[in-house]
């Protein structure tokens, strides 16, 4: 416990005080709440929430010290380390076939989280199985060890507070909104939203002329949905339009091919997906968005998000490339560079 | 035989021979003469004047007088009614008059007797043909559209599961499905009546027939090019089988056990206005036969007698006849009906169960539900509530069987429930530890899959609704054909009974002429 007094010292005047406190208060909840069969892993374990959640504070004073705005969401988020802390030592404490990462992924995304129909087994391919999958590898030691849980868009979120999942890849945006309820690993991909529409449809792009008398489909709980309602309700977009709404964006596709919808508003690098499933549509216009896709975990899992940007430091030199090459250069084209993320920068600490 | 003496009555039961007071006839006569005179006897002179210058001379005056009251000479104004009521009440004085409204009263007795317990036992029987021909086949025909709608549904989505390798068989399944589906709504759709909420149920299931139908052959299409799109065809087309189709079949099942339950209380219940009016006649044949006898001596008219036969025939024929067909009809309700709807609703639990099993597994964990603080996955919650579903139908259904020919299937979907449930939750577990392909093996696999368990749940089940069904049939075969001819046969009686009873009066009235 001296180690972690002398750090806690190291912290300015009264925080310190603080910050010791809830140290001390959740070591002893985490003795009270462990079964008394692990009384002598206990006070280890014990020892390393403590330490955990004195950086947590320490950062939360942080975060809230620096204002989230659209521009800066992305940099949110705590430097890498590879240090364990209790959400990363509970996934390996796992047993037998349960040693496994819990992952939210999507099986509907071509080319980012699928099931091909065609494949022999029920595996899940594609972008961000391959994320996963390296996440599994750098905290479990085995590639395999994930299991994957089909998640619709606006389940995203509630999944990981209800402990459902330990962490979500599945094309999610970093932004201010979601920041207050999950934690976001760095960046791992730039898109930005854009309207997928057939191809002899008079839209142009995202605005009030295209859009008139429309019918646009857009995935609940998706930004889209967000910027989308917000237009609406604002009355930056005409009367004549009107929101169709289901639980993943490739439903939309279904309801655009039958006719139910006239313009579906995703994610770029979604709508391309769409695209190459149907070559009667195409992308109407630029990304009238820049979004980044972010790993989500849940508030206060910090130690996990530590990892995770670890491994997405490495991930960035050392397959990133390969995978874009393998999934989306025939939806997205042979140039990775409007994709690729931005350099990563970190809460406090310079890097 | 007997002595005139004696009571009257023994009149009615005397025995076949006809008549045998004939030798009575000299004297009887004199008396009935002289009862027949009484009134001038009897009565004082005046008011049989009065009655008799009544009798001949009013009604040549009377006619006259109601169209034209204002001159008429007598105070009271007299309509035509009333002038029926004073010639009724003079023709009920003397005796041939009072035979002839007995007579008449007897005639339309007898014929009301025929023609209500035609009517009632045409009503029941018709109503016995319609549970027979009509609405038994239709509830057990919207039971058959609602299991082959959820079939069909259950097998895209294992064909969905098991991506590219889609057996022949399971395409052909599908196939079968939507055919049944498709001439079992052909069916209710003739059978239902215009404007009725089962005909809107029909034409929107027949509307929504060709889109889900639709739907699933994109899904298709698309995984066959290997894109995910054709799993969101399939979610469109489960949708709308959970939340449209499969409510609307639901509601037609509804609508025409409604429809069975309606004919059997129309079939059933006694026919009581035909029986009280069965005995009223009788009493009356029985009162003026001991009258005639009590007047003649005689205590055997033809005609009273045949009458009287007749309607005690017609009497035991509806009684019997009905009694019969109503042990028919109950049976049939009690072993038929009541095992059919038992074993439908096994059948639906357990093609729910085998849905949301597979729906677990399509939606991998995706969707939960928390009840009492802990969260479930949506599907396999489900999946065990269907489960104990099917059980407390499987245990009533055994409970209904009668014999070891309705018994042993139902016995024999109940253990494979057990296995079932037993590899359930093995694969449950792969499932819920992530090993998902493994988890898929035991579901839909070749090998020990829960699908064979399935398969047999529904074997034998369809087994035990062909053994009700037949048993349904025999009953309400026999309760219906209880009544058939009993209208008929009754109206027949009634009108020779009628001409009997005024044959017999007419005899006696004749005496007088």
């Amino acid at each position: 416990m001296y180690g972690v007094r002398a750090r806690a010292a190291a912290l300015r005047g009264w925080g310190g005080v603080g910050a010791m406190a809830v140290l001390c208060a959740l070591a002893l909840a985490f003795a009270l709440l462990l079964p008394r069969t692990q009384a002598p892993a206990g006070a280890h374990t014990g020892a390393r929430a403590g330490a955990a959640g004195g950086t947590g504070v320490a950062e939360g004073r942080q975060t809230r010290a620096e204002k989230c705005t659209d521009d800066n969401a992305q940099d949110l988020t705590p430097a890498p380390s590879g240090a364990d802390g209790a959400v990363v030592d509970a996934i390996k404490s796992r047993t037998g076939a349960k040693r496994k990462l819990i992952v939210g992924v999507d099986q509907n995304s071509y080319r980012w989280g699928y099931r091909n129909p065609n494949s022999a087994g029920a595996e899940l391919e594609g972008f961000d199985i391959d994320l996963a999958h390296r996440i599994a590898r750098d905290v479990l030691g085995d590639p395999d060890a994930v299991q994957f849980k089909a998640i619709p868009t606006s389940q995203r979120i509630s999944a990981l507070q209800e402990g459902r999942v330990d962490l979500v890849v599945r094309t999610m945006t970093i932004n201010c909104d979601r920041l207050g309820q999950v934690a976001f690993s760095a960046p791992y991909f730039r898109t930005g939203q854009q309207l997928l529409a057939p191809r002899s449809a008079a839209v142009t792009g995202y605005n009030a002329a295209s859009l008139d008398g429309r019918r646009i489909c857009v995935a609940s709980g998706s930004t889209a949905y967000a910027k989308l309602k917000g237009d609406l309700d604002a009355g930056r977009l005409p009367g004549g339009t009107t929101a169709v709404t289901v639980p993943n964006q490739l439903d939309c596709l279904v309801r655009l091919q039958l006719g139910e919808a006239d313009v579906v508003i995703t994610d770029g690098a979604l709508a391309a997906s769409q695209a190459a499933q149907d070559p009667t549509l195409e992308l109407k216009g630029d990304a009238f968005t820049t979004e980044f896709y972010g790993v989500a975990m849940r508030r206060g899992a910090t130690d996990l998000v530590r990892r995770v940007n670890r491994v997405l430091a490495d991930y960035r030199d050392n397959g990133w490339q390969a995978s874009y090459d393998k999934w989306l250069s025939a939806t997205l084209g042979e140039d990775s560079g409007p994709s690729k993320p931005p350099a990563p920068k970190y809460l406090g600490a310079a890097g | 035989m007997r002595g005139p003496s004696e009571s009257g009555a023994v009149a009615v039961g005397g025995g076949g021979v006809p008549e045998q007071n004939r030798g009575a006839v000299p004297q009887t006569p004199a008396r009935e003469q002289s009862h027949a005179q009484t009134p001038t006897h009897a009565q004082t002179p005046a008011q049989a004047l009065t009655r008799a210058t009544e009798r001949a001379p009013v009604p040549a005056p009377g006619r006259p007088l109601a169209p034209a009251p204002a001159p008429s000479p007598t105070p009271a104004r007299r309509t035509a009614f009333a002038e029926g009521v004073t010639r009724a009440r003079e023709a009920v004085v003397t005796e041939p008059g009072r035979l002839r409204l007995i007579g008449a009263v007897l005639a339309v007795l007898v014929v009301a007797f025929g023609a209500v317990t035609a009517w009632q036992a045409a009503d029941r029987a018709a109503a016995a043909d319609d549970v027979l021909r009509r609405s038994q086949p239709l509830s057990s025909g919207a039971a058959g559209i609602y299991r082959s709608l959820a079939d069909a549904n259950t097998t895209a989505s294992s064909g969905f599961l098991a991506g590219s390798q889609e057996s022949a068989d399971s395409r052909d399944r599908y196939e079968k499905d939507i055919r049944t589906a498709a001439s079992g709504l052909v069916t209710a759709a003739a059978n239902a009546e215009p404007g009725s909420a089962s005909e809107r149920t029909i034409a929107r299931l027949n509307q929504l027939l060709p889109e889900y139908k639709g739907l699933v052959e994109r899904a298709r299409t698309y995984n066959r090019q290997g894109y995910p799109v054709g799993g969101a065809y399939l979610r469109y087309a489960n949708e709308k089988m959970q939340k449209e189709m499969l409510p609307a079949a639901e509601d037609l099942y509804t609508t025409e056990n409604k429809r069975l339950d309606a004919d059997y209380g129309d079939a059933t219940p006694y026919p009581w206005a035909a029986i009280a009016l069965g005995v009223l006649t009788l009493a009356g044949l029985g009162w003026a036969q001991r009258r005639n006898y009590r007047r003649t001596n005689r205590v055997l008219n033809r005609g009273l007698v045949v009458a009287s036969s007749f309607t005690v025939v017609a009497l035991l024929w509806l009684v019997v006849g009905h009694a019969v067909a109503r042990a028919g009809l109950d049976g049939s309700y009690d072993h038929g009906v009541r095992s059919l709807k038992v074993l439908h609703d096994a059948r639906i639990a357990s093609l729910k169960a085998r849905g949301n099993e597979n729906l677990s597994l399509v939606s991998r964990g995706a969707e939960t539900v928390t009840v009492g603080g802990k969260s479930y996955d949506a599907y396999y919650y489900d999946f065990d509530k269907d489960m104990d579903r099917l059980g407390a139908g499987l245990t009533e259904a055994a409970g209904l069987a009668n014999d070891s020919a309705g018994a042993k299937p139902v016995k024999a979907a109940e253990g494979d429930m057990a296995v079932w449930k037993q590899r359930h939750s093995a694969a449950r577990d792969q499932d819920e530890n992530g090993n998902f392909q493994q988890a898929l093996e035991m579901v839909i696999g070749d090998k020990d899959a829960t699908g064979a368990c399935f398969d047999s749940v529904d074997d034998n089940l369809a087994r035990a609704i062909g053994h009700e069904q037949a048993e349904f049939q025999r009953s309400a075969g026999d309760g219906r054909d209880a009544m058939s001819g009993l209208p008929v046969g009754v109206a027949v009686l009634a009108v020779l009974g009628a001409a009997g009873a005024v044959v017999g009066i007419g005899r006696r009235l004749s005496e007088y002429r």
